[in-house]
Formats: C-alpha cells, structure tokens, sequence
C-alpha cells in the first residue's frame, strides 16, 4: 500500500501536467460532492430583481434571465454531470471490455458476433443515435447515462478485444495454461490485468466525451431539463442572450464544461502510468 | 506405486508415448508434424530430445499435456502418464496434471513470467491452484520456492517484478514456479537459449540438481547436443517430425548409429576445431505439408540414401534406418 502511494506521488511529482490534472480533478471530485453546501446561493432560487447582471462581487460569474448565479448553477450542476458521466463509463467499460476480451481471447463466433455489434453500433453518428435513444425511452437522466454507455461501447471493445488479441500467445499466457489454469481464468487473473493500463487512457478520454455528451443532449433540450442546474442546459439558455450583449450567461458554463474534458483528457495518461508497475523504477 | 508387490511386476514407464501422430490442418495443407513417435520415460529419469528447429520438439511436449492448437489433430497413438491415458482425459483431469505433475519451463523466462504481477505472487497464483495451502502459509512457501532456486534475498525478491530481474533469475523464478508442486516429470523447452554461457550452466545444473534430489524425470529439449551430453541420462533424436534414435547419451556420442545423428555430432563446434573444418547438414527439412512424404524424411540429406529408402517401411526404434552405420 504504502508503494503505491509513493509510486502515486512519483508519478506526480515526476510530470507537472499530470499532477496538475490530478489536482483539477480533485477539485472537480469536491465541487460533485460538496457542491450544495459550498455554492454561495441557492441554485434553483430566482430572483427577477438581479436577472441577468454582469459579474460583480456578489455574483462572479453573473446571474442569469431569472436572477440565478450562475457560480452556484455551476458549482451545483458538478454532481450531476460527473454522475451521468461517470455512471454511463463504468457502465461501457464494464460491459465493453469483458465483450472485448472475449472476444479477443477466444476469436472464432464470439469475435466475429461481437465484432459486428461494434461495428452497428459505430456505423451511425454517435450524437444522433444517442439523440434517438433518449427521444426513443424516455427523457431521464437513467437514460441519458443508458445511451451515453451505448454509445461509448464500441471504443472500449476494440481496445480491449486488440490488447487482448496481441497478449494470447504471450509466454505468461502459454505459461499459465501450462500450469493448469482455465481458459477463463487465464484471461481473467493474467491476460486482463495486463491490459488495464491501456484501458486506463480509454476510459479518462472517454469521461469528457461522456461530459460533452450529457451536456450536447440537455444543449438540444434533450436530457435534463430546466430548472435543474447542468452546465449543457446552462450553455443553451445563456447562447440566445450572447447575441444582446450578456457574454457571461454561457461563457462561464461553457468554460467549466471545457475545462472538465481537458482535464480528463490530461488525466490518462497519469492513469497510465500509476496501472502500470514497468514505471516504478 | 505399491511396494513389496509379490510378483515382479511390469512397472510402466511414468511417460510413455506410443506411435503418437499428429497433424496440423491449414489452409496451405495439411502439416504432418509428427508421425508414429514413440518415447519413454522413468521415473528420475534425464532424457534429452534433440534436433533442429521445425523437427517436431516442442509439438511433442505440447502434445504430451494436449496444449495443441485448434487446427491439431491427432490421427494415432496414445500417451500415457503415470497409468493416465492423456489423450482422452477430460479437460478438468489435464488441468489438474499440469502445472502439478508435468511442469514445464521455456526459453525466453522473460516473457513467460507475467509482466505485472510481482513473482512472488505468480508462485502463490500456481499454489493456490494446485495445493491446499493455507492463505496465511502461501508467503513463506513462495518465499521457501524462491530461495529453493538459490535467489539470493528471496524476501526481498517476492515483491520484485520480472522486469526488475535479469533473465537468469527470469529463470530461476520460472523454474521455482515449476516445482512449487513437486511434480513428476518437468519439460525443460530450451531452457537455456537466451541466457548468456556462464548463466546456462548455473541454471541447468540448478535444475539438474534439483531433479535429483527430488527423483524427478526431466525432459531436456534442445539442439545443444552438447548441453544434451551432459546432463542427460538418454537422448532422443528428432527429424523432421520422426524419432529417428535413442540410446544412453554415452553410446550415442560414441557410436551414433543413424546418418542424421551423426551428421548432428559432426557439426558441434568443438573447442580446437575451426569453422572451416565444422561440417553442416545439406539440405533443409522436407516440406512437411506433402502428400507424399517418402518413408525415410532424412533420405533427400542422406550420403548413404538408396531407392528403396523412399518406399520401404522403417525398423523401429533404437534407430529408424534401412543402412545404419
């Protein structure tokens, strides 16, 4: 235990870049846990008094067409984006890299059989299927995380079913089998771990990709709907007042949607490097 | 086995493979990598396969614990380990022989260790598989493995992982996790190849070592005749998927009796020969993918060849020529 935290550390101190998505990270984590209790206002209360001012010192980043401040909107909106996000990738990660591995592992039908899932899937626009299954189910944030999850399937099966497929014949694999394992229990205990690493960068892409999703469908009006606060329908109310002149009402969403996927995309390869034990020296 | 039997019992030989054939169905032809193979071997016992590489050595250990790929059929023969008819057992049965009754080490230790897992717990993987140690035992034991393949620091060593070590101790781990059961026979697949001269000799008398103080039967695939020399008790010489001779490692070496044995003798280097003077073998392996393959694989390479080497049917073993020398 205690030479992971080191190797953490290492990782950390050893790449500025990833030390700073780690703590970009930490604070997006806090802003989704504490978000109702550190956010100054209360995100949901309007107040036509105060619609639409300019950041000041009560409301840095502004109020919006009802008065809200947008910086509680914004701190409150956290849990909800991270949730969907994370809920919908560990639900494709979960379910794409058995798929994956299997596939990988054992060729034959179940490749060819889960391959071409992959390749249905891949074969529409992602945004537009993803459109369709919520427009299809229902608009809940249970079917936002469903269609993101379907969505992001395909990526997780390829990779895992292509670091899978290379690692087959390796010697430990061969060595494995020798010493009396299962099929399953080869992939499960020796050839999976060994592919983590690799998932790892897939799945932290895959985070802003989930963000950007859940935020574009609630953009569309699809997906959450007012008054909740989330950053995509945050995006949507304030573009229709850029036009008049109050910039802050979607550029300050907008920016923390932007700076949550740029996190998860710096975060991978940090990731990376902490799964995989070669970079302890 | 029983002992103090009253009657002086024909006790079968641990391994034995009896007119094993096996054939490889691709698409650019049917490969018949083996045919009517036979091979015995004792208990304690040191056998070492020889030949050149395609000659059908590796195919054959793999088939003795049927790790065969999908596209391998075997077309005749039986093998049997310790009273088993491995061919037919059930996939459960072989699980439980392998790893725990046949072990096997192999060239390349480096990439036949799992890159991130440390040893250690890669020698805990194959005890929890095989035996019934208790959790809180599994430690020392590995650590026992360890030091039991002369690793020096072996604490310190079980939480190393195989990128941290040199291919020598690669090996030295690989051979620990082979023993961690106490099997009874060990495969040896070039175990050597790889590691640098004075790293080979400590690693084989290592093994060596260790299989006899555990009256251990041990298969030794190489094409080091000279490695085969000296540590085997008897050598079995492979062609083209034939065995073509076997005899006690002295005997051969003083008088091999078929032509591609003593082709393979002459073209050792020695230590006061010269490469000039080095002789070679003419000639490649027959492509084994013909339909007609001629009775004698080695006749095409053969000095003392005649017609009928083609066509008639071989003598069995020792030595599986028409014209021996």
């Amino acid at each position: 235990m205690n030479a992971t935290l080191r190797h953490v550390r290492y990782v950390a101190t050893e790449n500025p870049v990833t030390l700073g998505a780690f703590l970009l990270f930490s604070f997006f984590v806090l802003l989704a846990l504490l978000g109702p209790w550190i956010a100054p206002y209360d995100a949901l209360a309007s107040n036509t008094e105060a619609a639409l001012k300019p950041p000041s010192a009560a409301h840095w980043f502004g109020t919006d067409s009802l008065g809200r401040d947008i910086l509680s909107r914004i701190v409150v909106a956290a849990r909800l984006d991270f949730g969907i996000a994370v809920s919908a990738v560990a639900a494709s990660f979960a379910i794409g890299s058995a798929l994956g591995a299997l596939a990988g592992f054992f060729g034959g039908w179940a490749d060819r059989i889960i391959g071409r899932v992959a390749d249905t899937i891949m074969a529409f626009p992602l945004f537009v299927l993803a459109m369709g299954i919520v427009a299809a189910l229902g608009n809940t944030v249970a079917n936002i995380v469903l269609a993101t999850a379907i969505i992001n399937l395909p990526f997780y099966i390829r990779v895992a079913r292509a670091e899978v497929n290379v690692r087959r014949n390796a010697g430990y694999v061969e060595a494995a089998r020798l010493a009396g394992n299962s099929d399953l229990r080869v992939l499960a205990l020796h050839v999976f771990p060994n592919v983590l690493p690799p998932m790892m960068v897939q799945i932290s892409l895959n985070m802003g990709w989930a963000i950007l999703n859940a935020a574009g469908l609630s953009f569309i009006g699809l997906g959450v709907r007012p008054p909740q606060a989330e950053w995509g329908i945050m995006v949507a109310e304030g573009a229709t007042y850029i036009i008049s002149g109050e910039w802050w009402v979607a550029l300050f969403p907008g920016a923390v949607l932007m700076l949550a996927v740029f996190t998860f995309n710096l975060l991978g390869d940090g990731l990376r490097d902490i799964m995989d034990p070669r970079m302890r020296t | 086995m029983g002992d103090g039997g009253v009657e002086a019992a024909y006790i079968p030989p641990l391994l034995e493979v009896m007119d094993l054939s096996l054939e490889f169905r691709t698409r650019s032809g049917t490969v018949h990598a083996l045919q009517g193979i036979n091979l015995s071997v004792e208990r304690g016992e040191t056998v070492g396969i020889v030949g050149e590489s395609g000659s059908g050595k590796s195919v054959l250990s793999f088939a003795i614990l049927r790790i065969l790929d999908a596209s391998a059929r075997v077309t005749s023969g039986t093998v049997s380990f310790a009273g088993m008819d491995m061919l037919a057992a059930s996939e459960h049965a072989l699980r439980e022989v392998r790893g725990r009754e046949i072990s096997m080490i192999f060239q390349n230790p480096r990439t036949a260790l799992n890159p991130i897992r440390r040893v250690g717990k890669q020698i805990e993987d194959v005890l929890g598989t095989h035996t019934s140690t208790l959790r809180a035992d599994m430690k020392q034991r590995a650590i026992e493995a360890l030091a039991g393949v002369r690793i020096p620091d072996p604490e310190r060593r079980y939480h190393a992982y195989p990128f941290e070590l040199s291919g020598g101790q690669c090996q030295r781990v690989m051979i620990a996790l082979a023993l961690a059961c106490s099997p009874q026979l060990l495969i040896a697949d070039e175990p050597t190849t790889g590691l640098d001269v004075t790293t080979q000799a400590a690693i084989m008398t290592l093994a060596s070592g260790l299989a006899r103080e555990r009256r251990m039967a041990t298969i030794l695939i190489t094409h080091d005749l000279a490695l085969a020399s000296e540590y085997c008790d008897r050598i079995v010489v492979m062609h083209a998927g034939h065995v073509v001779e076997t005899a006690p490692t002295a005997e051969l070496f003083r008088h091999p009796r078929h032509p591609y044995t003593a082709r393979l003798i002459a073209s050792t280097p020695g230590p006061t020969q010269g490469i000039d003077t080095l002789s070679s073998i003419p000639g490649n392996l027959p492509d084994l993918r013909r339909g007609d393959l001629p009775s004698c694989r080695f006749h095409a390479r053969c000095d003392r060849a005649k017609d009928d080497c083609v066509s008639r049917p071989l003598p069995s073993l020792p030595v599986r020529c028409l014209y021996p020398l």
